[in-house]
């Protein structure tokens, strides 16, 4: 509302080290930018008021991509255009290229960091309005009343809340078995993309395992769907400065006509992306036509609860399902 | 006629600053001690404000200043309060404090206790009107700033059972009116089309908010704001502040959209003044965000109505009937829901007419003119629904069109009393566009499924009423031999400004090089003039600058009679002198200014002509004996209504998968009469068009009915288009051999239907991309589409309203 923001001190570490001290030593109010995009709308509108901001754009290691052999090694501070740029990835991972030119608009691309992308919050407008639900630590849901404006709310696994996931390319590292390396203290961990998104049933104020103290230092894609068949598609109302209504990515092998293997997810429609098991499965050994097209629309929605305003998702699902499997013909 | 700068491209004087960023707008200012102010906005969106504690606020740092809503003038009835003990909308100012920083103003302002006590609200107008529903106002739920006091309208119970399950109920109406025989026209129309539908409103969301300052000195204030209106602001914003016109000095340099919102002063814009003054005139800046311009600027009123329409065999409308219920947001609004009935009676000239309509007051923000208001939500509604007429009538789309719309000049009527147009050539228009276009070839092609895509075509058309008479306008030569022309005309992005300004030097035979604009504040001498709205001012500044032109001529040779003897009758005006017809003597316009100030009396500005406007003759004090000074108040004259006409073709292709929407090819069409400015007409067309597309298909307006809410209030939920939203070329016309005979140079404007008709034109396509399915409902977003092509039913049930 106000577009002021609040008081607080603001470090530049110039090392994953001091950044890790700084972490350590604010504990619940440090708050870590690398594009902002997501952290100053919160600032703005003061619905959080962190009072150590630690911008870590400073960390020269985090940023680039390069090719590791077994897997590409994306910084998590590459910005999405360089992302967009990059002719290793334009190579072996054209989808996440596609993906990262398809978020927002071309000027929040440039400060905008692949890190930032999916380890944003959540765009549900009470949430962001600054209602006090309980993923903002409240007790009710304000998005789940039989009036409540649910047009970008969530399909699937609406435990306690009805968010989705905003992130573009998050859909795509889950279809990619993306790992992600996590640095806390000095020691740093891998978690797979898959299960770096966590939903409300496991923790309803985060959209991801990152936690005060964690940094998300590098995104590791691994060879394995290098040269496959990638599919990309985002649906949104505009064609830029929008998120997904819905948006999809599909990896897939197929030889002799016949899907080896094949990895599916959409965003938009739940808190983590969605992988589209029911349409993997169907489409494992199955010669690619039309039959495939017409049953991955029919089971793509499979389960899903549509609220208030939003079943237009579940044919869209469907028809997205439908023109991936279209794309391998 | 041949013109040398009338009708040909120019620079606008101000572009260079534009950009290079060197412009500055109102929240650009600074000055010496100057503190920042902002405001408490109401949580709620109705309710009392029991008491207002700011004794901590007080003592914290940096605050200077505290004004409450007792300490400002309020309005009466559904007037806008510039701070209100009685909020009606979510976000509505209640109170404000001045710090010397922003960041302590706000602290400051969360410091801040309110005790309110929730009232029912109400966010559908349909809700109120039934019986024992909540009235947005305490005093009533029914008004309108034009001819429509506060008062309470409810409909009864059986006006709601008589409608049936999802059709428009339609119970005492509070305004309307009729010509002709409609229940007769019926009876004899081949083909009747009765739709219930819905427009919805949406945000002006101007780029630049509505940020104002403001100091006091000597007794006067200086206000930096934001309008689109520079001279016509003036008195409204010296009344907000408590003051006369003479006392305020206005700045209004630039203006990054209006759209109708800053149409000319609006309340918030008094505010730094009012503060300042409380702080002994130090100056004080409000800066508006993104969010607080949602609240504080205006929406497009929303529409929940019903039409039916009679069509003869040949696709003549034969009779219409019409109500619309509209959502007038919380204040006294403004009156689109009246324009439905007079833009229908243009567009269609039907030979019988009725038109019934009430303003219903919501629990939203202030709605206010947008672009086209009521005109273009009316142009939305109907287009389509010519469409299927001429599919029930198996005619050709454009030929139905053809079959309505005035064209040849003169004969177009408007409104109850059928009142005479100036001018219409919007048959020739869309005759010429449809050349232009393709239209004959790409028909044939519509609603074919090419590549799993859907290819169509569709026409759009609007009205809007485009001018006045009766202003003034002022020029002045000085002794360097510049011609100053003084303009009240706002800067509002159109650069009517300048191409308006331009017939005082056409008239006068000026070079341009050798004139200055005199704009953009009170300190520039600007004649008072009607604001810039209601596409009116080409045709009227063009009239007043005309007259003011000729006045300055006629000075010209009565000096140039007085200084080389004989009767201004024997001389001309040629290349900036005054030249005898016989003999060829002459004295220069530099040398004329200077006798004219010797001479002084009627020549320097030391006598004026008593028709002009007391601000105008205040105006003109300024800068008597510095020339040769021209006020005119412009007496051309004038009978009937000078219509803005304007039409669309567009071509789409249509995503059956995904509902997504693309803009293939566009051409908007302007019946302008003489065109100013080229360049200026064809950014016109080619920006309202993009804006059209907007309010048909992307912009949102969402209100949580349990919360009395928003949900989208930011540039990236409420979705105006973006560049990549729209194709790189888009086509624009302006009629030919269309001049208007009611204005001296020929022309009028239309900054309005072009926006109407090019919404209306992407509507019409999407329907017959799906096969001639009427929505009823505007905007059409992806998810409509897709659940039409699904064959599912809608999410918002029929007449809902502020869903989407």
């Amino acid at each position: 509302m106000t577009d002021v923001m609040h008081s607080f001190d603001l470090f530049a570490p110039a090392s994953i080290e001091e950044a890790a001290k700084l972490l350590d030593k604010h504990g619940k109010e440090a708050w870590i930018i690398a594009g902002g995009k997501d952290s100053f709308d919160w600032f703005k509108d003061r619905h959080k008021r962190p009072s150590a901001v630690i911008d870590i754009t400073g960390l020269k290691k985090l940023h680039g991509v390069s090719d590791k052999g077994d897997y590409i090694a994306i910084g998590a501070l590459s910005t999405l255009s360089e992302i967009e740029e990059s002719s290793v990835l334009k190579k072996n991972f054209p989808l996440l290229v596609e993906a990262a030119g398809r978020v927002a608009s071309p000027q929040i691309r440039n400060a905008g960091t692949l890190g930032g992308n999916v380890a944003q919050d959540t765009r549900c407008t009470y949430y962001r309005d600054g209602f006090p639900c309980y993923r903002a630590g409240g007790n009710t849901c304000y998005a789940n009343t039989p009036t409540a404006m649910n047009r970008e709310h969530a399909l699937f696994d609406a435990v306690r809340c009805v968010a989705v996931t905003p992130s573009d390319t998050g859909p795509v590292l889950v279809a990619l078995e993306a790992e992600m390396v996590i640095s806390r203290n000095g020691k740093t961990r891998t978690v797979s993309a898959e299960k770096f998104f966590i939903g409300p049933a496991i923790d309803i104020t985060r959209m991801t395992v990152l936690e005060k103290g964690d940094i998300l230092t590098e995104i590791r894609l691994p060879k394995k769907w290098a040269g496959a068949k990638q599919y990309f598609e985002k649906v949104a109302d505009r064609e830029a400065w929008d998120f997904a209504l819905v948006n999809i990515a599909m990896v897939a092998k197929v030889s002799g006509g016949k899907v080896s293997d094949v990895r599916m997810a959409c965003g938009g429609v739940q808190c983590t992306p969605r992988r589209l098991t029911n349409v993997e499965s169907l489409m494992k050994g199955e010669k690619v036509g039309s039959e495939m097209e017409t049953l991955a629309k029919r089971v793509a929605a499979r389960g899903a609860k549509a609220l208030n305003y939003n079943h237009f998702k579940i044919p869209l699902m469907g028809s997205l399902a439908a023109r991936a499997v279209r794309s391998l013909a | 006629m041949a013109f040398r700068l009338v009708g040909k491209d120019f620079t606008p004087p101000d572009i260079h600053a534009k950009v290079t960023g060197k412009a500055k707008y109102a929240e650009d200012f600074r000055a010496d001690g100057m503190v920042f102010v902002k405001t408490l906005p109401s949580p709620m969106p109705h309710a009392e404000v029991k008491s207002i504690d700011v004794s901590k606020a007080k003592k914290m740092p940096g605050v200077v200043g505290v004004l409450l809503p007792s300490e400002v003038k309020q309005p009466k009835d559904a007037g806008h309060a510039i701070l209100t003990s009685y909020p009606v909308f979510v976000g509505q100012p209640i109170m404000a404090i001045a710090a010397t920083t922003e960041q302590q103003a706000e602290d400051a302002i969360e410091a801040v206790k309110v005790d309110l006590k929730p009232l029912p609200f109400c966010i559908d107008p349909l809700d109120s009107l039934k019986p024992g529903g909540p009235n947005a106002n305490k005093g009533g739920n029914v008004a309108n700033r034009r001819k429509i006091k506060l008062q309470e309208i409810k409909w009864t119970g059986k006006d709601f059972a008589l409608a049936g399950d999802d059709q428009m109920p339609m119970g005492k109406e509070a305004f309307g009116w009729s010509f002709g025989d409609i229940d007769a026209g019926f009876k004899k129309a081949k083909v009747v089309v009765e739709k219930s539908f819905v427009s919805a409103a949406n945000a002006h969301h101007a780029l630049e908010p509505r940020s104002a300052a403001a100091y006091w000195e000597n007794g006067k204030c200086t206000v930096w704001g934001s309008t689109q209106s520079s001279s016509f602001a003036v008195p409204s914003l010296a009344k907000y502040i408590g003051i006369s016109p003479a006392k305020l000095n206005f700045v209004s340099e630039y203006c990054g959209g209006g759209f109708g919102g800053k149409a000319y002063s609006y309340p918030i814009m008094a505010l730094p003044a009012l503060m300042s003054k409380k702080l002994n005139g130090r100056p004080v800046m409000m800066r508006v965000s993104r969010e607080e311009e949602f609240f504080n600027g205006s929406a497009r009123a929303g529409f929940q109505g019903w039409v039916k329409i009679g069509f003869d065999g040949k696709g003549k409308v034969v009779a219409l009937d019409s109500y619309v219920v509209q959502d007038n947001g919380s204040t006294s609004g403004f009156w689109d829901f009246q324009n439905f009935g007079m833009a229908s009676s243009v567009i269609l000239q039907p030979k019988a007419m009725r038109f019934r309509g009430v303003p219903v007051l919501t629990n939203t923000p202030p709605k206010g003119a947008q672009r086209g208001p009521g005109e273009n939500q009316t142009a939305n509604i109907l287009e389509p629904l010519l469409d299927d007429a001429a599919r029930q009538l198996k005619m050709d789309r454009l030929d139905l069109r053809l079959a309505n719309t005035p064209g040849g000049g003169q004969g177009g009527k408007i409104g109850p009393k059928q009142a005479p147009l100036t001018s219409a050539y919007l048959k020739e228009g869309l005759e010429q566009a449809a050349k232009k276009f393709g239209y004959a070839d790409r028909i044939k092609k519509s609603g074919k499924q090419d590549n799993g895509k859907i290819r169509s075509v569709g026409i759009g058309q609007a009205y809007h009423a485009a001018g006045y008479n009766g202003w003034d306008g002022m020029v002045r030569i000085t002794p360097d031999g510049k011609l100053h022309v003084h303009t009240g005309v706002g800067n509002l992005g159109t650069y009517s400004y300048a191409s308006t300004s331009r017939v005082a030097a056409e008239v006068l035979g000026y070079n341009w090089d050798n004139v200055v604009i005199e704009r953009g504040g009170t300190l520039k001498a600007m004649p008072f003039v009607i604001g810039q709205f209601g596409s009116n001012t080409s045709f009227t500044m063009t009239r007043t600058n005309y007259a003011a032109g000729m006045a300055a001529k006629q000075k010209l040779l009565e000096i140039g009679a007085n200084m080389m003897g004989g009767k201004a009758g024997d001389y001309k005006l040629d290349n900036e002198k005054v030249v005898a017809k016989k003999g060829g003597k002459s004295v220069t316009f530099a040398q004329a200014a200077k006798q004219a100030i010797k001479l002084g009396g009627k020549y320097d500005g030391h006598e004026l002509d008593k028709d002009l406007k007391g601000l105008t003759k205040l105006a003109a004090k300024q800068i008597t004996g510095t020339g040769l000074v021209a006020a005119a108040k412009d007496k051309i004259p004038k009978k009937g209504v000078v219509p803005a006409l304007a039409a669309a073709f567009i071509e789409i292709e249509l995503d059956p998968e995904t509902g997504k929407v693309e803009v293939l090819d566009y051409m908007g069409v302007a019946d302008v009469g003489q065109v100013l400015h080229p360049q200026g007409l064809d950014a016109q067309i080619r920006g309202s068009a993009v804006m059209g597309f907007g309010l048909a298909a992307m912009e949102r307006y969402v209100y949580d009915p349990e919360y009395g809410r928003p949900n989208a209030k930011g540039l990236y939920q409420a979705k105006p288009p973006t560049y990549l939203d729209v194709p790189a070329k888009l086509g624009s016309h302006a009629v030919t051999g269309a001049n208007d005979p009611q204005n001296p140079v020929g022309a009028k404007g239309v900054g309005e239907p072009i926006q109407g008709a090019a919404s209306s034109a992407y509507l019409s396509a999407v329907s017959e991309a799906m096969g001639g399915h009427l929505f009823n409902r505007v905007p059409v977003v992806a998810d409509m589409i897709v659940n039409a092509l699904a064959k599912q039913p809608q999410s918002h049930k029929p007449l809902q309203t502020n869903c989407q």
